[in-house]
């Protein structure tokens, strides 16, 4: 299948203008779906439930298939899409920002917001800062007070350098003026086991998955710039709680294609994919899920992803 | 006794349909070299999405058992673990094979697994509230000292020379370092791209077992050197059935080993074969006759690694914290169906809830009869002319390596992998102890990290690593391991000595 794809992205490369006419009878065969995490991970499941009304006669009227390529923390499913996925529409690759915005800055990598284009965006999660339920902090305010006596002891788990979760450490620690011991996860749920499992003190977490675990945890804050309505209206965010963190680390998921595919390809996809996301199926699913949908067409994504660029150059600018 | 109240809804006819299709289209993936458990149960979650959802999870939950049963198929047969769980199946299952004996070798495997499987359950059913804190209270350091628990068996696995074992070992550690690693962000060992996101297990596990026999095959030309017998010898169930249940000892090492290991987040149950294993050896009256083909190598090893079913989905089931690849993607089935694991799961979805475990228990018997059903028959595989098995093995090797992540990289990592190991197989080594080193090293590695972290910042790495019960217990087992390995090698040395003047 490979070689074809290969064969296909050469053809492309000869043939241009053997590409213009393409759009109109575009999708005529399956699309693929490039998701860069394993199966079973948040992106993966949510990529699942809003693709699987993707085949209806009234959006694409074919099927997207999911295709897993894990490694690196995303970067080897995104280099290898960046790099060699073909530019005729039908391979498409999940993003998650702000992770592969802020590991093009950080590491030597083949992707960046130049040469990817975005389709659509599906949903929002942001990061929350978590403790035990049996922990003596109640509020951001207690965490704050007992780490300016004990620097450098309150230890927070999270998922991996560079992801949305250590983005919104680096801001809570700026923001609360202290030092904290950042302690990166293979992923979110090993993250969230660590402090439910009492080997940290907090961590920062998806919202979703925090929610999931509302039991065992306190939640002290959110990491967005407005409270959850839908399922956690009685945290309050950082900011109303005095503490300067905003919606930075919040992680988008949504759609993307290579740079190079047709506009008019890059146009048809952006105007159904919104629709796709919007179906009512897809909703009851992520609703119960208990996955936060965004739906952001792609003007409004390319502008994200523009300031995402602009503000983590800044935030990681420090950093080794 | 709640799930009992519950076992109606798995003895409907729709419900036994799915669980049948469900345990034999498990048997069959888990029986392929690369379809590990974790991808055949996320290769069913979209089919579970038009199914109400106690159905949908029965799927799963019998597809999961199974699976983990099947690889013992090529395994046995083929010497090909089907997953990096039955590695251990394959040491002395395939020496059975080879010797004519496959289709007792199979039952027997099914067999254990089957006891393994109920015990891991029933301990599912009626421990999970008491074992779901005492999950939880696995850290970085015990995870940690559990990886060298692991490494201590290295030296003993390969039976031959435990030097040649623990350089094998080595040899694995080093290929787990290649890739980015997680923590740091830091590549090691990348010369070209493919190799950034590190070498997959599934593929170097299918390289290293199945490439030196395909090259042995052609090699030998029509006539297999290895293989002692042409006939296969039929089997009598009963009679394996008796065999298993004779080797009372193995069974319950195996049963005990499988539920502990399953139980802890982060190990994996990839280690449980292997170390029931260990184990079972150490304290057998048989013990040098393990490698050999000696069945109470298989009882051991697949009665653990069944085991480790039930317990690996205690976190997942009480916490919503899955302790393992599998139990991770079995979230993303529940979630799905809009059920929340967590404390109170069975109060508010006890009919759901209870119908997958319930469903789970059922499926290890529908397991065994299926099983069995097929012993007879898959081990005829062992009378094809080895340049036929030699392409048939090449052509799943290639397949499933390709199917983990649909990379041709991958293909080609564990073609190169599976030389290498051919020429290193001429001086004596095995595979077995190379895949532990690539199981183990990450898992160690990981945890060694995290464990300075925290550390660091609170009493020092020192304290946080050599303090705590736990740790000691684990530090413990960690000497007593050595201390038996060493005392064996000692052992033999002076009996050879005395032989030879």
């Amino acid at each position: 299948m490979k070689m074809t794809t290969i064969a296909a992205a050469a053809l492309a490369v000869a043939l241009p203008a053997g590409l213009a006419v393409a759009a109109d009878d575009y999708p005529n065969k399956p699309i693929s779906l490039m998701i860069a995490y394993s199966p079973g991970g948040a992106t993966d499941f949510q990529a699942r439930i809003v693709t699987m009304v993707a085949a209806n006669k009234d959006l694409l009227a074919q099927p997207i298939v999911i295709i897993n390529r894990p490694g690196a923390g995303g970067r080897t499913g995104w280099n290898h899409f960046a790099s060699k996925a073909s530019t005729d529409g039908y391979q498409l690759a999940a993003y998650n920002v702000p992770h592969f915005i802020a590991q093009s800055i950080k590491f030597k990598v083949k992707y960046n917001i130049d040469n990817l284009e975005p389709i659509a965006n599906w949903g929002a999660d942001p990061a929350v800062l978590v403790v035990n339920k049996d922990s003596k902090f109640n509020s951001v305010k207690d965490l704050a007070a007992w780490a300016k006596d004990n620097p450098g002891k309150v230890t927070v788990s999270g998922a991996g350098l560079f992801v949305g979760h250590h983005i919104a450490f680096l801001q809570i620690q700026n923001a609360l003026g202290v030092k904290l011991s950042y302690v990166p996860h293979k992923g979110g749920a090993p993250a969230l086991k660590s402090v439910l499992g009492g080997q940290v003190m907090a961590g920062v977490n998806n919202l979703s998955d925090a929610f999931r675990s509302r039991a065992n945890l306190k939640i002290l804050g959110i990491a967005d710039l407005q409270r959850d309505k839908q399922f956690l209206p009685d945290v309050p965010t950082f900011k109303e709680q005095g503490y300067d963190v905003d919606d930075s680390s919040v992680n988008f998921r949504g759609i993307m294609v290579r740079k190079g595919t047709p506009q008019a390809v890059i146009d048809k996809l952006a105007k159904i994919a919104p629709a796709m996301f919007a179906n009512g199926r897809v909703a009851k699913q992520m609703r119960i899920g208990g996955s936060p949908i965004r739906i952001m067409d792609r003007a409004a994504v390319k502008k994200m992803w523009a300031e995402r660029q602009t503000f983590l150059t800044g935030l990681l600018k420090g950093l080794k | 006794m709640e799930f009992l109240d519950h076992f109606g809804a798995v003895f409907t006819w729709s419900s036994m349909l799915i669980l049948c299709a469900g345990t034999v289209g498990g048997l069959l993936l888990g029986a392929t070299p690369g379809l590990s458990p974790t991808m055949a149960v996320a290769l069913l979650i979209p089919f579970t999405f038009h199914m109400d959802p106690a159905q949908g999870l029965m799927l799963l939950g019998a597809a999961y058992t199974s699976t983990v049963a099947g690889g013992a198929v090529s395994a046995i047969l083929l010497n090909i673990p089907g997953a990096p769980a039955n590695i251990a199946t394959a040491l002395d299952g395939n020496m059975m094979a080879r010797m004519g004996a496959g289709a007792r070798a199979l039952q027997i495997c099914f067999i254990s697994s089957a006891i393994g499987g109920v015990i891991g359950i029933l301990v599912l059913i009626f421990l999970t509230p008491v074992l779901a804190a005492w999950a939880l209270k696995f850290g970085p350091s015990h995870l940690f000292w559990v990886a060298i628990l692991g490494v201590t068996i290295i030296a003993t696995l390969d039976s031959k020379s435990v030097v040649k074992g623990l350089l094998a070992g080595c040899i694995g550690l080093w290929i787990a370092m290649i890739g980015a690693d997680t923590i740091q962000g830091v590549e090691r060992f990348i010369f070209t791209e493919e190799l950034e996101g590190g070498i997959n297990i599934i593929a170097a596990l299918i390289g290293l077992f199945a490439i030196p026999q395909v090259i042995e095959m052609l090699e030998g030309g029509r006539s297999d050197p290895r293989r002692s017998v042409f006939e296969v010898r039929r089997a009598n169930v009963w009679r394996s059935a008796l065999e298993t249940v004779s080797k009372l000892k193995a069974l319950a090492i195996g049963g005990i080993v499988g539920t502990v290991i399953g139980l802890i987040p982060g190990a994996g149950g990839q280690i449980a074969g292997l170390v029931a294993y260990d184990q079972s050896r150490r304290f057998s009256k048989v013990r040098e006759k393990y490698g050999t083909g000696e069945s109470e190598g298989v009882v051991a090893a697949e009665s653990a690694n069944n085991a480790m079913v039930g317990p690996s989905l205690v976190p997942l089931l009480t916490l919503s914290v899955p302790g393992s690849p599998t139990a991770a993607v079995l979230l993303g089935g529940l979630l799905i169906h809009g059920i929340f694991p967590g404390p109170d799961l069975f109060q508010q979805h006890a009919a759901v809830a209870y119908a997958f475990i319930n469903s789970m228990l059922i499926g290890q018997i529908l397991m065994l009869v299926f099983g069995l059903a097929i012993a007879g028959v898959s081990a005829m595989v062992i009378r094809v002319k080895p340049p036929i098995l030699a392409s048939a093995i090449l052509v799943l090797a290639v397949f499933g390596s390709y199917s983990v992540q649909h990379s041709m990289a991958d293909v080609a990592i564990m073609l190169a992998l599976g030389v290498g190991m051919y020429f290193l197989a001429q001086y004596g080594f095995s595979p077995a102890p190379l895949v532990l080193g690539i199981i183990l090293g990450p898992i160690a590695e990981y945890n060694y990290v995290q464990g300075r972290i925290l550390g660091e910042a609170q009493d020092g790495i020192a304290a946080y690593f050599l303090t705590g019960w736990l740790n000691l217990l684990l530090i413990g087992l960690v000497a007593l391991s050595l201390g038996f390995s060493l005392y064996t090698e000692i052992r033999a040395r002076t009996d050879t000595g005395e032989a030879a003047a």
